[in-house]
């Protein structure tokens, strides 16, 4: 399969991306192009210009600055997985990068590329949205930062303009707190049936504070909102309880993987896994 | 668009289609048919290359976003005498019918790039890009321990 034919243009700066994309509507950004070039093959995407953005300098690698960790959008999740500073102080985002599709895929996709592509069963909106990270976009009048929870706004569909670049993603250093991202799908190379992200606070066995968001329980990542309240001071068999609520609130999807109920049940049985291994269990 | 692709450690300029896929550049402009097109959809693995020394699906990658890349390619691997990995395949009998082989030596080779000294279940995982539609998994996984112990 090839795709239809469109014009090709790398970009040297962030500016010159922003012009591009200001003088043609039907124009997208690619960066390793493992989500969009298949759709452009299947004709489900037919871009009229592709701005090539992942030879942006500046774009690459993990900074810290305070208690923030700001990722390159361009950085490769190849490089996340491995990255030392991220393994140490935002261990979750090491391990969904990970878990994204296969080496050959991790060795070309990368951070931004996923999250302006806003895939519902990809895995970093998730982790993100538990993180309350932020997302730095740059367009014509400058710099906007978005916050996870109003970046992804439904299938498919982020909060970015289209004159807009994603230049990097904002983490917090979680010292002193838990995280896991724990994936159920069939075979290495696909996607989350459901996946389940967990940061959590607590201390000799009760938690103080959870923050939960599940992977393609929706046209969207969302917080378990439910189970996160009952997880607020709840040890031992209540954490349990608490879990049995991450369903709630939920829009799941039907396909040829699993059907809405089923992907309830997972939900809430990931949950518990992903709170019990965020506490170190 | 006129592009540069160094291929097998020899460059080529080359007249391309912004749409052009690198495995169709590889196999149909340069004659590299050692390439494998399977699936077509970034899952079996059968047309992984190396891009830059790091393995990658070359169905899904435009040959444009290569300008000025190293690519090797099954072809390109052996250096005089068979590379490791090809000559465990040998020995190993870790292939079948053929087809997913090219991919899976790539793939291999690169994740023995990355780890030096790998468990089982760190070759299994270097694998997860690739199918072997024969099942041959078992003797695959062998033949790239035997290429690790061999350095």
């Amino acid at each position: 399969m090839i795709p239809a034919e469109f014009d090709y243009r790398v970009a040297g700066s962030v500016e010159e991306a922003i012009g591009l994309l200001s003088g043609n509507e039907d124009a997208k950004l690619i960066a390793g192009g493992h989500s969009l070039i298949p759709l452009m093959k299947t004709r489900l995407a037919r871009p009229s210009m592709l701005i090539d953005v992942a030879r942006v300098p500046g774009l690459t690698g993990v900074a810290r600055d305070g208690g923030t960790l700001r990722i390159g959008a361009m950085t490769r999740w190849h490089d996340l997985e491995r990255d030392p500073v991220l393994r140490e102080h935002c261990p979750i985002v090491a391990e969904a990068a990970g878990q994204v599709g296969d080496p050959q895929v991790r060795h070309a996709g990368t951070i931004g590329g996923s999250v302006a592509h806003c895939d519902p069963a990809s895995d970093i909106p998730a982790v993100l949205l538990a993180l309350d990270a932020v997302i730095v976009a740059q367009g014509p009048g400058g710099t906007r930062r978005i916050a996870a929870s109003e970046c992804f706004e439904g299938f498919f569909q982020s909060a970015l303009a289209h004159d807009e670049v994603l230049t990097a993603v904002e983490v917090p250093v979680l010292d002193g707190a838990g995280c896991a991202y724990v994936k159920f799908n069939q075979r290495a190379i696909d996607w989350a049936i459901v996946a389940v992200a967990a940061v959590v606070r607590h201390s000799g066995g009760t938690i103080s504070e959870a923050r939960i968001a599940l992977t393609n329980m929706g046209t969207t990542p969302v917080r378990a909102r439910a189970a996160e309240a009952a997880m607020a001071g709840a040890s031992g068999d209540a954490i349990a309880a608490a879990a049995a609520l991450a369903d709630q609130g939920t829009d799941p999807p039907e396909d040829t993987f699993a059907g809405a109920e089923y992907r309830r049940n997972l939900a809430r049985v990931l949950t518990l896994r992903a709170v019990e291994r965020a506490m170190g269990a | 668009m006129r592009i540069t692709l160094t291929v097998n450690g020899r460059a080529h300029e080359v007249d391309v289609e912004p749409r052009d896929l690198l495995v169709y550049v590889l196999r149909e402009r340069l004659g590299l048919t050692g390439t494998n097109i399977g699936c077509d959809t970034s899952t079996c693995g059968s047309c992984t290359v190396h891009v830059d020394g790091e393995s990658i699906k070359s169905c899904t990658l435009l040959a444009v976003q290569c300008d000025g890349r190293a690519i090797t390619t099954i072809e390109g691997l052996a250096n005089g005498a068979l590379h490791p990995v090809q000559e465990a395949f040998t020995s190993e009998h870790a292939l079948q019918c053929g087809f997913c082989t090219p991919g899976m030596i790539m793939a291999a080779a690169s994740r023995l790039n990355e780890v030096k000294d790998p468990t089982e279940e760190q070759i299994r995982e270097g694998l997860e890009g690739n199918l072997c539609r024969c099942t041959g998994y078992h003797n695959i996984v062998k033949a790239v321990q035997k290429a690790a112990a061999a350095g």
